[in-house]
C-alpha cells in the first residue's frame, strides 16, 4: 500500500494536468505544483536524528497543503508515526494529522480508523492528549455522522481514566462537543445516551486536577451551547465547585450556575440550613452575587458581567444588591445616599456637614445582623468600589442592563451610577455617563444629582463632556431650578471649552424640548427682559446667547405663551437663527408676525410622501424613455439628475437614495454621450481629439461605479449588479475606444483577453441575477460569446460596439436603506490667518478632528490626505484608537497628522481631506464568488478584477495655512 | 499534642502598641512592636520582660515581624532591639524598612527634643536597630531557619503594610497587621489567598461597623474644596504627615487635573516631602490605576501641589493647604488655623478623628470661640467639616478577608473589647470556627492536628495504586507498606526493601487451621466438593485442584486428610501466609459453616 502511495506521489512531482473549461473553449495548459508530500516523504527518510525530523515536520507545517494531497501525506505521516521512537516527534506528527484535517475540502472520515488505532499503542500521555485533540478536529467536521460521533464518544469515554489531566482533558472536550443533542431522534438508545453524557461529565466536577474539573464545566456549557438541555440536578454539584481552590473552576462554575438559572428560573430549590425554598433563579443571583467579593479578579469580573443578564430575578433580591445596612458601633447608620435625599425631601440645603451629623440613631439587635449574607447584599456596591477598574466597568454595564428592564431599581441605582462619575479611571466615568443615558428614560433627577451631574461638565476630557451632553440631551430634569442649574453650568462650560459649542447647543435645544413648562417661568430671566424697562439688545454673536436662545425657542415649540414674552429684538434674532442655525431652531407659530418661513405644515409625516413619490416617478419615467430620440434623452437625464440632486438637498432622509440614483442616471447619461460622439462614424485617425471626451467619460463611469459600490451602506446584491454591470460597460467603452485610436493590433489582443475574461468572471459572480437583465448589454454579449473568443480582436470590437450601443439601460432598483458615507472636518477648520510655523525638515502635528456617517469599518477604510501645493500627496492611515463610535452608523476620527515639508518662502496652504480606501476584492460579489467556487482556486481568474485598490474623497477639503521655516544654523 | 500559643503583649483588647508573641511547633515569633500614643510612662512599650526574665531575647525568638511603619506597630522597635537587647532578624517590607526610620526619627525628637525625656533611644540606636532588619517582597516565601518560613501578603491600608503568613511545616498562623478591603485612591484592597491556616489573628478597630461607600465621602470632599476655591476661600486641611495626606494629595490632585483648576495646593514640607519620596518609588505597592499610568506619569509626582512657605498663607486668592498635624494641637497647622480662622469664605476640613481636648476636637463639637494662649479669644468664622478618612477593613471586610483564607481558628486583636465581643460572635455563628480575644497577658492555646509528610516510594505508589480500581480523589486509600522512621524523616517502603535496608532476612508466618468436617465419603471425593464449593463461591479467585489432591485458592493450600479414629470426619488443612491473612481467615470461616448439603 505505501509503496503503492510513494509512487503515485512521486507521479505527482511532474504531472501536466490538462483542465478544461465548458465556457471557454481555449484551451488552457497549467502547470500544478509538485505535490510537498513527496518532499516531505524525502525529508522524513533522510533525518537521522528525532531533532532533525522534528525541524523537518516544523518546515512542513509552515506550508499549506492542497486538498487532494492530504490523504497521501497523512499516509506518510502515520507511517513514520508507526515507526518514530521519540515522543516529541510522534507528537508533533499527531498535531499535524489535525492541522491537515482541518484542510478545506478534505474529508477526515478516512483517516480517523487510522488515528483511533494509534490511540491503543500509545503510551505518552502527551502524545495521547494530542491525538485526542486531532479526533476532535475530525469530529468537528463530521458532526453529521452519528456513527462517527458515536465511536468517538467510546473512545473518549475509555480515555476519561487515564492518569494524566491532559488526556482527560481532551476526552471531556471530545464529549462537550460530540455529546449527542438531538432530542427528537426519538430512539431510546440515543437518549440514553445523551443522560449518560451529562452524568459522565458531571462525574469529573469532582476531579482531582482543578484542569479537568475546569474542563468538565467548560463541556457542559459546550453542550448547553449545541442545544443540548442541561439537568437541573447538576445545580446542586456546580454550586458546590463555587468555593473551588481554583479561579477557573469558579470562573467557570458561575458560568454554569448562570446557563441553568436561564433554563429554569422557576423551579424551586431549598435554602440550606433553614425549611425555606426560594426560586431557582434566586438563588442562583444569590450567589453569582457572592462572587462578586470573590478573591480573584477575573471570577469578578465574570460574575458582575453575568448579573447584568439575569432578568427575571425578583425585584426585592435585585434591590439588595444596592443595598449595604450601615452601622457604627451597633447602631444603625443612614447612609450618605439617604441622607441627601432627606435633605432635599426637607426641602432644606444641605448647611454643610456638622461632624456628627452622621451620628447613628437606633440601635441594633445584635443577632439580627447578618455580616456576610447568602443573598444578594450590597453586590453592587462592592462590584463598584472595586480595586481593579475591569470589575466596576463590568458592574457599570451590568447596572445598566439590569436598570432597563426595571424602572424601580433603576431609580434606586442613580445614586450609585452618579458616585461613579466620579471614578478615577476615565473608562469607566465614561461608561457610567452611557449607562445613565441608556436608562435615563425611566428616571428623573433630582436636584442634588443633576448637581453631581453637571460637576462633571468641568471634566477636561472632551469625551467625558461629550458623553455628558448627550445624557443631558435625554434626562428629565424635576424642577425650574434645575434647568436654570443646568443651563448655568452648560454656559460656564462654554466658557470654559469654547469648543464644545456646537454639542451644547445641541443639548440645550433638547433640554428645552422636553421641559417646555420649566422653562417658560425662566424666560424673562433669561432674556433679562424688564417690565418697564428697555434693556440692552444682546449680542448676536455670542455663544453664551446663542445657547440660551436654542433653549428658550425649542421649549416655546410646544409652549404657545412663550413668545408673547420675547422682546422685539427676540424676534429679530429668531428669523436670524431659525436661517442660519435651522437644525437647532424649530418653527415656531408666531401669531402676528410675518416671517421669511412658509407656513408650516401642521404635522411632518404627510410631507414624506410627496417627496417619495416624486423620486419613484422621476425615475419611472428616466427607465422608460427607450422610445426618445438621443437629444431629448440625455436633457431628460440631465434634468433628472438636477431634480433628485436638489431632492436629497432638501430632504435629508431621501438624500442617500437620490444620490444613488443621480449617481447612476450620470453614469449612463456618460455613457449615451460618449456613444453619441461623432467618432464612430468617421475613420479613427482624424478624431484624434473627441476621443479624450469618450474616454474620460469611460474613465469616470468606472470612478463613478466605484463610488457607487463603496461609499454607500446598505447597498444589496441586486443593486451590485447592475454597478457591475454599468462597469463592464464602460470598459468595453474604453475598449473601443482604444481600438479606435491604437494603431497596430498587438495591444489590443491582451485587452480583448482580459475584457473577455471579465465578462466570465461577471458571469461567474451574478449567475443567478442573470435572468433579470434581459436585453441588457451582458445578456447580448453572453450570447456572442462564442462568436466573440473566436474572432480577430478588430471584429470583436465591432461586435462589441454595436451591442453597447443596441443595449437598453437597465432599470436600477432602489435599496431599502441606503446612506451616503459622509465626512466633516471639524478641526481644522480652515479659518486661521495664522500660518502654522515649523522649522523645514522636523516634523509638526497636526490635530484632525471629524465626524464620519455611515461608514462601515472606518478602521481600515478611512485615510486623510494631505496634499502640498507642490501637488505632493501623503496619505496617512489613522490609528484604530482613534476612531471613536458614539452613536450607530456614526464615528468620530480624532487623529493627529504629522506634517514635514522642506523649506518656504512664504505660507502657503495645504489642504487636508478624508478618503474612503476600497479595495474590490473586498466586494459583496467577489466574497461570494471566492466561497462558492474555492475549488478551482484562484488560477483559475487571473487575479485582475481582484484587488483594485483606490480610494474616494468623501469630504470636503479644509485648508491648512502652514510655513515650514528653514533651519536657523547657529554661528560656529 | 501538638499546640499553637498567642501571647499579646500589647493591642489585646485594646488599641495601640501592637505586640503579639506567638509560639508555633516549637518556634516563638514576635509581630509587630509598637508604642501606645496615649501613655507617656513605661506603659507605653510593651512589657518585654514577660518573655524572659533574665536570659537574652535573642535566645528566645526566632523573628520579629513588623506589619506596617504606623508607630503603634513599630515604635517599640529601637528600644526592643537595642536597649533590652535583640540580635535576631526583624522582617518588614521594603517599604517599611524606607519609612519606618523617618517615623522612628520624627517620634524621638518630639519625645527627647521637645518633652525634654532622657533614657529614650537615640538616633544611632535607630540606625542600629534598622540594621538588623531583613526587607521582604510580597508573596515571597522566606526561610527564616530550617523549619520556620513567613511570607508576606498585601494588606492596603498604608504604603508597604503587609499581612504576613508564618508556617512551620502544616501549622500556620496568619496576622495581618492593619489591613482595609476596599481600595483607595492610592492603595488597592487587602488579598489573600486560601492558605487555610490553624489560626488567623486579626485587626477589629472597626468590629462593628460597617462603613458607606467612599465614593459618597470622596464626592463630598471634592465639592466642598471646589465650591470654597470657587468663592475664593482658603482651605486648610490638617494632616498626619503619612497615609491619608496621600490619598487626599492624589484625590485633589487628580480632580484638579480634571477640571483645570488653577488655584495653588501647598503642602508642609519636611517629613511629608521625604515620605512622597518614597511613594514615587513603591509604585508596585500602589493600586492598579496608579500602577498602570506611571509610565507615562508617577501619580506621586504632584504638578499641582507644591512646597508650602509660611509666608504663602497671607497671599491673597484662594489656595489649599494641607498641614501637619491632624488635630490642630500644636505646630503649622494650627498656625495657619489662627490666621484664617476670622474669615467665613474659608474653610478647614478634618479628615480624622481628634483626640478631646485639641482645637481639632473643640471646633469640630460646634465650639465658635476658642480661647488660645495668653488669654487670647480666637472667633471663628470659617466653616468646619468634618470627613471620615480611615483605612481599617470594617466587619464586613473582617468576615471578607476570613472567608478568603480560610481559617480553623480566629483571634482578635487591636480592638476594644465590647465591640470584638460581637465580632466573634457573628465569626462563631457564621464560619463556625473558634474565634479568642485574649486580653494582654493572657495565652491563648489552640491545638492543632498537623500532617505528617511521609516519602512513599513509587514502585510502591504504583503498585499499590494498581490494586484498587478507580483512583477516587480526595479519599482515604488503604495501603500496605512499612513505615520506616529513621533520621526525622518518615519513609513508606515495600517491605522486600525494608527488610533490604534493615539487613533482616524475610520471615514467613504462616497459619494453619484444622477445620473438621462431617463427610463420609472418600477424601477425594471430598475434596472435589469442596473444589466445586469454593470455586462456586470465590468467583473472582483463582482456585486450582492441584494433581495431588490439594486446593490451591490463590496462594492459601488446603488438605484433606481423614481422621484416623473416626472415618466420617475429615479434616480439612488451611494453610496461608500472613499476608493473605484477609482472604484465609475468610476461607475458613467459610468452611467452618460447612459444605452445602447437596444431593448429588
Amino acid at each position: 500500500m505505501a509503496a503503492h502511495l510513494k509512487k503515485r506521489v512521486y507521479e505527482e512531482f511532474t504531472k501536466v494536468v490538462q483542465q478544461q473549461h465548458e465556457e471557454i473553449s481555449a484551451k488552457k495548459l497549467r502547470l500544478t505544483k509538485p505535490s510537498k508530500s513527496a518532499a516531505l516523504h524525502v525529508d522524513l527518510c533522510k533525518a537521522t536524528s528525532p531533532a532533525e525530523a522534528l525541524q523537518y515536520l516544523l518546515q512542513f507545517a509552515r506550508k499549506p497543503v492542497e486538498a487532494e494531497s492530504v490523504e497521501g501525506v497523512v499516509r506518510i505521516l502515520l507511517e513514520h508515526y508507526y515507526k518514530e521512537n521519540d515522543a516529541s516527534v510522534r507528537l508533533k506528527i499527531a498535531s499535524l494529522l489535525g492541522l491537515l484535517s482541518k484542510t478545506a475540502g478534505f474529508s477526515p472520515d478516512c483517516i480517523m480508523d487510522d488515528v483511533i488505532n494509534t490511540l491503543q499503542n500509545e503510551k505518552s500521555h502527551q502524545v495521547l492528549a494530542q491525538l485526542l485533540d486531532t479526533l476532535l478536529v475530525i469530529g468537528t467536521k463530521l458532526t453529521e455522522n452519528p456513527a462517527v460521533r458515536m465511536r468517538l464518544l467510546d473512545v473518549a469515554c475509555k480515555y476519561l481514566t487515564d492518569s494524566s489531566h491532559g488526556v482527560r482533558n481532551k476526552c471531556l472536550q471530545l464529549i462537550g462537543y460530540l455529546g449527542s443533542v438531538e432530542k427528537g431522534a426519538t430512539k431510546e438508545a440515543e437518549s440514553l445516551a445523551a443522560k449518560d453524557v451529562q452524568k459522565i461529565i458531571g462525574d469529573h466536577f469532582n476531579d482531582q486536577d482543578p484542569r479537568v474539573r475546569t474542563a468538565a464545566i467548560k463541556a457542559m456549557l459546550q453542550l448547553h451551547e449545541r442545544g443540548l438541555k442541561l439537568q437541573q440536578t447538576i445545580y446542586s454539584q456546580a454550586c458546590k465547585l463555587l468555593s473551588d481552590d481554583y479561579e477557573q473552576v469558579r470562573s467557570a462554575a458561575v458560568q454554569l450556575i448562570w446557563v441553568l438559572s436561564q433554563l429554569y428560573p422557576e423551579s424551586i430549590v431549598p435554602i440550606p440550613s433553614s425549611n425555606e425554598e426560594i426560586r431557582l433563579v434566586d438563588d442562583a443571583f444569590g450567589k453569582i452575587c457572592h462572587m462578586v467579593s470573590d478573591g480573584s479578579w477575573v471570577v469578578r469580573v465574570q460574575a458582575a458581567k453575568l448579573l447584568g443578564s439575569m432578568q427575571q430575578v425578583s425585584s426585592h433580591f435585585l434591590e439588595q444588591t444596592l443595598d449595604k445596612k450601615l452601622m457604627s458601633d451597633l447602631r444603625r447608620k443612614r447612609t450618605a445616599h439617604e441622607r441627601a435625599k432627606e435633605l432635599y425631601s426637607s426641602g432644606e440645603f444641605s448647611s454643610g456637614r456638622k461632624w456628627g451629623d452622621d451620628a447613628p440613631k437606633e440601635e441594633i439587635d445584635t443577632g439580627a445582623v447578618n455580616l456576610i449574607e447568602s443573598g444578594a447584599c450590597g453586590a453592587f456596591v462592592h462590584g463598584l468600589e472595586d480595586e481593579m477598574y475591569e470589575v466596576r466597568i463590568a458592574a457599570v454595564e451590568a447596572l445598566c442592563m439590569l436598570a432597563q428592564s426595571s424602572q424601580s431599581f433603576a431609580e434606586k441605582c442613580l445614586d450609585f451610577l452618579v458616585d461613579m462619575f466620579n471614578d478615577e479611571i476615565e473608562e469607566v466615568r465614561l461608561q457610567s455617563i452611557h449607562t445613565m443615558r441608556k436608562i435615563s428614560n425611566n428616571i428623573t433627577l433630582r436636584e442634588d444629582q443633576l448637581d453631581t451631574v453637571l460637576a462633571v461638565l468641568e471634566d477636561s476630557s472632551r469625551d467625558i463632556r461629550e458623553a455628558l451632553h448627550e445624557l443631558l440631551c435625554c434626562t428629565n430634569v424635576s424642577t425650574k431650578e434645575g434647568i436654570h442649574l443646568a443651563l448655568v453650568e452648560l454656559l460656564k462650560n462654554l466658557t470654559k471649552y469654547p469648543t464644545d459649542r456646537e454639542s451644547i447647543w445641541k443639548c440645550l435645544k433638547f433640554l428645552g424640548c422636553r421641559h417646555p413648562t420649566l422653562v417658560l417661568p425662566l424666560v424673562p430671566e433669561l432674556l433679562s427682559t424688564h417690565p418697564f424697562f428697555d434693556t440692552p439688545e444682546p449680542d448676536m454673536d455670542d455663544p453664551a446667547y446663542i445657547a440660551v436662545l436654542v433653549l428658550i425657542f425649542n421649549a416655546a415649540k410646544t409652549c404657545p405663551t412663550m413668545p408673547a414674552l420675547f422682546s422685539d429684538h427676540t424676534f429679530r434674532h429668531y428669523a436670524y437663527l431659525r436661517d442660519s442655525l435651522s437644525h437647532l431652531v424649530p418653527p415656531l407659530r408666531l401669531l402676528g408676525r410675518k416671517l421669511v418661513s412658509s407656513p408650516v405644515s401642521p404635522s411632518v409625516t404627510p410631507h414624506e410622501d410627496p417627496s417619495q413619490q416624486f423620486l419613484q416617478e422621476s425615475l419611472e419615467r428616466v427607465y422608460n424613455l427607450q422610445h426618445l430620440d438621443p437629444q431629448s434623452t440625455q436633457e431628460l437625464l440631465e434634468f433628472t439628475i438636477r431634480d433628485l440632486q436638489r431632492l436629497g438637498e432638501l430632504q435629508s432622509e431621501l438624500a442617500g437614495v437620490a444620490d444613488f440614483s443621480a449617481t447612476y442616471l450620470r453614469c449612463q447619461l456618460l455613457l449615451i454621450k460618449a456613444l453619441q460622439e461623432k467618432l464612430w462614424n468617421v475613420a479613427a485617425p482624424l478624431y484624434l481629439k473627441q476621443n479624450a471626451l469618450a474616454s474620460a467619460a469611460a474613465k469616470q463611469i468606472m470612478e463613478e461605479t466605484y463610488k457607487m459600490e463603496f461609499m454607500y451602506s446598505g447597498v444589496e446584491n441586486r443593486q451590485v449588479v447592475i454597478i457591475h454591470h454599468m462597469r463592464l460597460q464602460a470598459k468595453a467603452l474604453q475598449l473601443i475606444v482604444t481600438a479606435r485610436t491604437t494603431r497596430g493590433v498587438e495591444p489590443l489582443f491582451g485587452m480583448c483577453e482580459n475584457f473577455l475574461q471579465e465578462v466570465d468572471s461577471f458571469q461567474r459572480c451574478f449567475i443567478s441575477e442573470l435572468p433579470h437583465m434581459q436585453d441588457s448589454f451582458v445578456d447580448k454579449l453572453l450570447d456572442l460569446m462564442p462568436r466573440l473568443v473566436t474572432s480577430k480582436p478588430s471584429e470583436a470590437v465591432k461586435i462589441l460596439q454595436t451591442t453597447l450601443r443596441q443595449s437598453t439601460f437597465l432599470q436600477l432598483p432602489l435599496p431599502e436603506q441606503i446612506h451616503r458615507a459622509t465626512a466633516t472636518i471639524i478641526e481644522p477648520a480652515g479659518e486661521s490667518d495664522n500660518p502654522l510655523r515649523f522649522t523645514s525638515g522636523l516634523v509638526v502635528a497636526l490635530d484632525v478632528d471629524a465626524t464620519l456617517e455611515h461608514v462601515q469599518d472606518p478602521q481600515s477604510t478611512v485615510k486623510v490626505q494631505v496634499l502640498y501645493p507642490d501637488g505632493q500627496t501623503q496619505l496617512i492611515h489613522p490609528k484604530p484608537a482613534d476612531f471613536r463610535n458614539p452613536g450607530p452608523g456614526r464615528h468620530r476620527l480624532i487623529t493627529q497628522v504629522y506634517l514635514s515639508h522642506t523649506a518656504w518662502t512664504e505660507p502657503c496652504q495645504i489642504e487636508v481631506r478624508l478618503l474612503l480606501a476600497y479595495n474590490s476584492s473586498r466586494s459583496k460579489a467577489s466574497t461570494r464568488l471566492s466561497k462558492s467556487t474555492w475549488m478551482d482556486t484562484m488560477e483559475a481568474f487571473p487575479p485582475f478584477e481582484y484587488g483594485i485598490e483606490g480610494t474616494i474623497p468623501f469630504s470636503k477639503p479644509v485648508k491648512v495655512y502652514i510655513m515650514p521655516k528653514p533651519a536657523r544654523r547657529a554661528l560656529v | 499534642m501538638p499546640e499553637i500559643k498567642v501571647t499579646p503583649l500589647g493591642a489585646g483588647q485594646d488599641v495601640g502598641r501592637s505586640c503579639i508573641l506567638v509560639s508555633i511547633a516549637g518556634k516563638n515569633v514576635m509581630l509587630d512592636c509598637g508604642m501606645h500614643m496615649g501613655y507617656n510612662d513605661d506603659r507605653r512599650f510593651p512589657d518585654f520582660s514577660y518573655i524572659t526574665q533574665n536570659g537574652r531575647l535573642t535566645d528566645f525568638l526566632d523573628c520579629v515581624i513588623i506589619s506596617h511603619f504606623h508607630l503603634d506597630h513599630c515604635g517599640a522597635l529601637p528600644y526592643f532591639s537595642e536597649m533590652v537587647g535583640y540580635d535576631g532578624p526583624i522582617y518588614m517590607t521594603h517599604p517599611t524598612k524606607a519609612i519606618c526610620p523617618i517615623l522612628l526619627e520624627d517620634y524621638r525628637k518630639i519625645t527627647v527634643d521637645k518633652k525634654g525625656e532622657t533614657n529614650f533611644f537615640t538616633s544611632q540606636m535607630i540606625k542600629d536597630c534598622m540594621k538588623k532588619v531583613v526587607a521582604v517582597h510580597l508573596h515571597q516565601t522566606v526561610q527564616v531557619d530550617d523549619e520556620l518560613e513567613i511570607k508576606a501578603y498585601y494588606a492596603g491600608h498604608v504604603l508597604g503594610a503587609a499581612m504576613f503568613q508564618i508556617k512551620v511545616g502544616s501549622e500556620s498562623v496568619v496576622y495581618t497587621g492593619d489591613y482595609n478591603m476596599t481600595p483607595d485612591r492610592h492603595l488597592g484592597a487587602a488579598w489573600i489567598d486560601k492558605c487555610r491556616p490553624d489560626l488567623l489573628i486579626s485587626e477589629s478597630t472597626y468590629a462593628t461597623t460597617i462603613r458607606d461607600s467612599k465614593r459618597c465621602r470622596e464626592r463630598d470632599f471634592l465639592k466642598k474644596v471646589h465650591e470654597s476655591v470657587e468663592r475664593g476661600g482658603k482651605v486648610l486641611i490638617p494632616v498626619f504627615a503619612l497615609g491619608r495626606a496621600q490619598e487626599l494629595c492624589i484625590l485633589l490632585e487628580t480632580f484638579w487635573e480634571r477640571m483645570n483648576l488653577k488655584a495653588p495646593i501647598y503642602f508642609s514640607m519636611g517629613l511629608t516631602e521625604k515620605a512622597n519620596h518614597y511613594y514615587k518609588l513603591f509604585i508596585t505597592w500602589t493600586n492598579q490605576k496608579i500602577r498602570k499610568t506611571f509610565v507615562q506619569r508617577n501619580m506621586f509626582e504632584f504638578k499641582h501641589i507644591k512646597a508650602f512657605d509660611r509666608a504663602f498663607a497671607d497671599n491673597p486668592g484662594p489656595m489649599v493647604v494641607f498641614a501637619t498635624p491632624g488635630m490642630l494641637h500644636a505646630g503649622q497647622s494650627l498656625q495657619i488655623f489662627r490666621k484664617w480662622a476670622g474669615n467665613e469664605k474659608n474653610m478647614v476640613i478634618m479628615p480624622g478623628y481628634c483626640v478631646q481636648g485639641t482645637v481639632g476636637h473643640k471646633i469640630l463639637s460646634g465650639q465658635r470661640k476658642l480661647e488660645m494662649e495668653g488669654r487670647q479669644i480666637l472667633e471663628v468664622k470659617m466653616q468646619v467639616e468634618y470627613m471620615s478618612f480611615s483605612a481599617h477593613a470594617d466587619a464586613k471586610g473582617i468576615m471578607q478577608l476570613i472567608r478568603q483564607a480560610e481559617p480553623r481558628n480566629v483571634l482578635l486583636v487591636h480592638g476594644e473589647a465590647k465591640k470584638m465581643e460581637f465580632l466573634k460572635q457573628k465569626i462563631e455563628q457564621e464560619f463556625y470556627v473558634n474565634c479568642y480575644m485574649p486580653a494582654n497577658g493572657e495565652t491563648t492555646t489552640l491545638f492543632t492536628s498537623p500532617n505528617i509528610p511521609v516519602d512513599i516510594s513509587l514502585g510502591l505508589l504504583k503498585r499499590e495504586r494498581a490494586i484498587g480500581l478507580v483512583p477516587d480523589s480526595k479519599k482515604p486509600k488503604l495501603m500496605h507498606g512499612t513505615l520506616i522512621m529513621k533520621d526525622n524523616s518518615f519513609r513508606l517502603v515495600s517491605p522486600e526493601q525494608a527488610l533490604k535496608e534493615l539487613g533482616l532476612g524475610e520471615h514467613q508466618l504462616r497459619f494453619t487451621c484444622r477445620v473438621h468436617i462431617q463427610d463420609p465419603r472418600k477424601e477425594h471425593e471430598m475434596v472435589l466438593r469442596v473444589y466445586n464449593h469454593l470455586k462456586g463461591v470465590l468467583k473472582d479467585y483463582s482456585v486450582q485442584h492441584l494433581p495431588d489432591g490439594s486446593i490451591m485458592v490463590e496462594s492459601i493450600l488446603i488438605q484433606a486428610t481423614a481422621q484416623s479414629e473416626d472415618q466420617g470426619t475429615k479434616v480439612l488443612l488451611v494453610s496461608w501466609t500472613y499476608q493473605d491473612e484477609e482472604l484465609g481467615s475468610y476461607l475458613t470461616s467459610l468452611l467452618k459453616k460447612g459444605l452445602p448439603q447437596t444431593t448429588a
